[in-house]
């Protein structure tokens, strides 16, 4: 800037890194895998109450091409595990996963034969939320644990 | 040259819908045939949602079913949670308290309002009426906080007991719930005047997935979707249960049975049941709360540290305080909610913690193979889940452990019609005549 008045236009300084982060952080468009119970609790966290578009979370994608983050939410039988893989090879890079409630982080107290003992058996996971169903509260720290994650990270430019 | 057409073959055109769609709710998958935009034949695949109830009860013991059948249909726990208690109890042959009863149709009708709120939100949303599900999810929230006043969670609350219920309801409910029946009712209003006779609404719904009456009889549809087709079939009038045969309130009946009675019947149901919660609340009886005057109250822990030390004189009817979470569970609201049968029903936390009768009950209750033993037999009961008859068939071989638990899952004989309200309508009807059923896949696949 030419300026050096004090009234006139300022600029800021950041590394392209960060404010590729920054940017990142604020426009998660997610792919909502609901799967059981923990969609209620998903859905509250999305209505008027909690609101998650507060932190630009708030445009559910449907097709995985479109999302950023996988929120996996729910019971993941073994019956629809490929699916749920599927859908995650579908997902362009850069892509994040959280598991929402305590089956998908580790198949909770479905300790038998149909149910997945934990996602991180079939893809990577980057914020655990346990709860079962988490509160809406626990969302919402499940989020901004995974904003300050994006923003930290090594970008891919 | 008069070109013959190339002959080619005419195929209908197979579309897989599912599993991972949003109006799919997740965990179906329907197979459609399409000639055209007309639906010719569709299939549904299920079972995504196994999680093996049937097997994770048969290794539990009979209390420790609870939380899974919080799971059923998640979306109205409560009602799950009463009817497997009241199947065991009348395993057991034990009849619960009369104030027990009215805090459990309370309870099940707030959980059926939460039910049909979230099922008519979800298929406005899918039909594309954000507002309505805005709305709807609003009204739940303000529920959601009088069921965390009374069981301490929103969702999955494990509130039931064999027997009783947890604890007593809190003191000041009444208001509470009062203001929040009165939030509810304008939300419902505000509803009504935006789908009713929203010209969009009625096109998309009037006329489209009839059910008629035989055939919602001969494939056993049970709840609102019968009785949307003019099935007058509710399990709280056909067999009241609990207190429902003492409550003043109307079933209401649908004509045709298509998709828009469906919504007219839900939103009914709603106002009925707040009409039954607040005759509930008027008439629940309180039992007496005895209030203790044998000297100070002591805390449980200065108790049980004094005891340790053998300082045990006087102790025989010392009365003590127990930490707040336990609130409700106090000797004297304890006893207005639970039968006094020392076979099935845990102590009250004040006698579990400060004498040692009460500590031994409570001892044998817990302690593996000697809880619960329900004596040899089997029993059905079913009770009016808010998706239509919701029953559970128990069988017992007399040990702590319940050798089966069968649930009559109402979502599995809705899914199973699901194709006859399919065929034949537009495959944007798919949609709309799928939100309608309000397939809940827990109960479903269990």
């Amino acid at each position: 800037m030419s300026s050096a008045t004090s009234e006139g236009p300022g600029f800021i300084t950041t590394k392209l890194e960060q404010a590729v982060g920054w940017a990142r952080k604020f426009s998660i468009f997610q792919y909502p895998f609901v799967t059981a119970c923990c969609g209620m609790e998903y859905m509250s966290a999305g209505a008027s109450h909690y609101d998650f578009d507060r932190f630009g979370a708030g445009l559910p994608r449907f097709s995985p091409r479109q999302a950023d983050v996988l929120f996996v939410v729910g019971t993941i039988s073994h019956k629809i595990a490929p699916v749920l893989r599927m859908v995650y090879d579908q997902m362009c890079e850069p892509k994040w996963v959280i598991a929402f409630g305590v089956c998908t982080c580790t198949g909770g107290f479905y300790d038998n034969y149909a149910t997945v003992q934990g996602i991180d058996t079939i893809i990577p996971v980057d914020i655990y939320i346990p709860g079962c169903p988490p509160r809406p509260e626990a969302v919402l720290d499940g989020i901004m644990k995974l904003q300050t994650r994006i923003q930290n990270q090594k970008q891919a430019l | 040259m008069a070109a013959a057409a190339p002959a080619h073959e005419v195929r209908n055109m197979l579309v897989n819908i599912g599993p991972s769609h949003p109006a799919m709710h997740g965990v179906i998958r329907l197979i459609a045939e399409l000639d055209g935009e007309k639906v010719v034949k569709v299939e549904a695949e299920i079972g995504y949602l196994h999680r093996a109830f049937e097997k994770s009860a048969e290794n539990s013991s009979w209390t420790q079913v609870m939380p899974y059948t919080d799971r059923l249909n998640y979306v109205s726990p409560l009602i799950n949670n009463f009817g497997y208690c009241a199947a065991v109890e009348k395993l057991l042959g034990i009849e619960t308290t009369e104030r027990c009863k009215y805090i459990r149709v309370v309870m099940s009708e707030v959980s059926r309002i939460t039910d049909h709120l979230t099922c008519i939100a979800a298929s406005a949303m899918e039909m594309g009426a954000m507002t309505v599900f805005l709305y709807f999810m609003k009204a739940r929230e303000f529920l959601y906080e009088i069921v965390e006043d009374v069981t301490g969670a929103r969702l999955t609350i494990s509130y039931g007991r064999i027997g009783g219920v947890k604890g007593d309801i809190p003191q000041n409910l009444g208001e509470k719930l009062e203001a929040a029946l009165k939030k509810v009712e304008k939300e419902l209003s505000e509803v009504d005047r935006l789908l009713t006779r929203n010209r969009i609404w009625v096109d998309r719904t009037r006329d489209i997935g009839i059910l008629t009456r035989e055939d919602a009889i001969s494939y056993a549809v049970t709840g609102p979707m019968a009785r949307a087709s003019g099935v007058d079939y509710d399990v709280r009038k056909a067999h009241p249960y609990f207190v429902y045969d003492r409550m003043d309130f109307e079933v209401p009946l649908g004509e045709k049975g298509d998709n828009y009675d469906r919504y007219l019947v839900r939103m009914e149901e709603m106002r009925q049941s707040i009409r039954i919660i607040r005759q509930a609340m008027r008439e629940m009886p309180g039992g007496p709360v005895a209030v203790d005057s044998r000297g100070q109250a002591i805390e449980s822990f200065d108790l049980v540290d004094a005891a340790k030390m053998g300082r045990t004189a006087g102790f025989v009817d010392v009365l003590t305080t127990v930490e707040p979470t336990l609130s409700g569970m106090e000797r004297p609201f304890h006893d207005r909610v639970m039968p006094q049968d020392r076979r099935v029903v845990l102590p009250s936390k004040d006698d579990t913690y400060s004498n040692i009768e009460g500590l031994m009950n409570h001892f044998k209750l817990i302690m593996d193979y000697h809880g619960i033993c329900p004596p040899q037999g089997d029993t059905y009961f079913a009770v009016e889940g808010a998706n239509g008859e919701l029953g559970f068939y128990v069988v017992s071989d007399g040990k702590d452990r319940p050798y089966r638990v069968r649930v009559r899952p109402p979502c599995f004989f809705n899914m199973a019609i699901l194709h006859k309200l399919l065929e034949g309508y537009m495959v944007a009807d798919i949609i709309a005549t799928f939100g309608s059923i309000n397939m809940i896949a827990g109960e479903l696949d269990r």
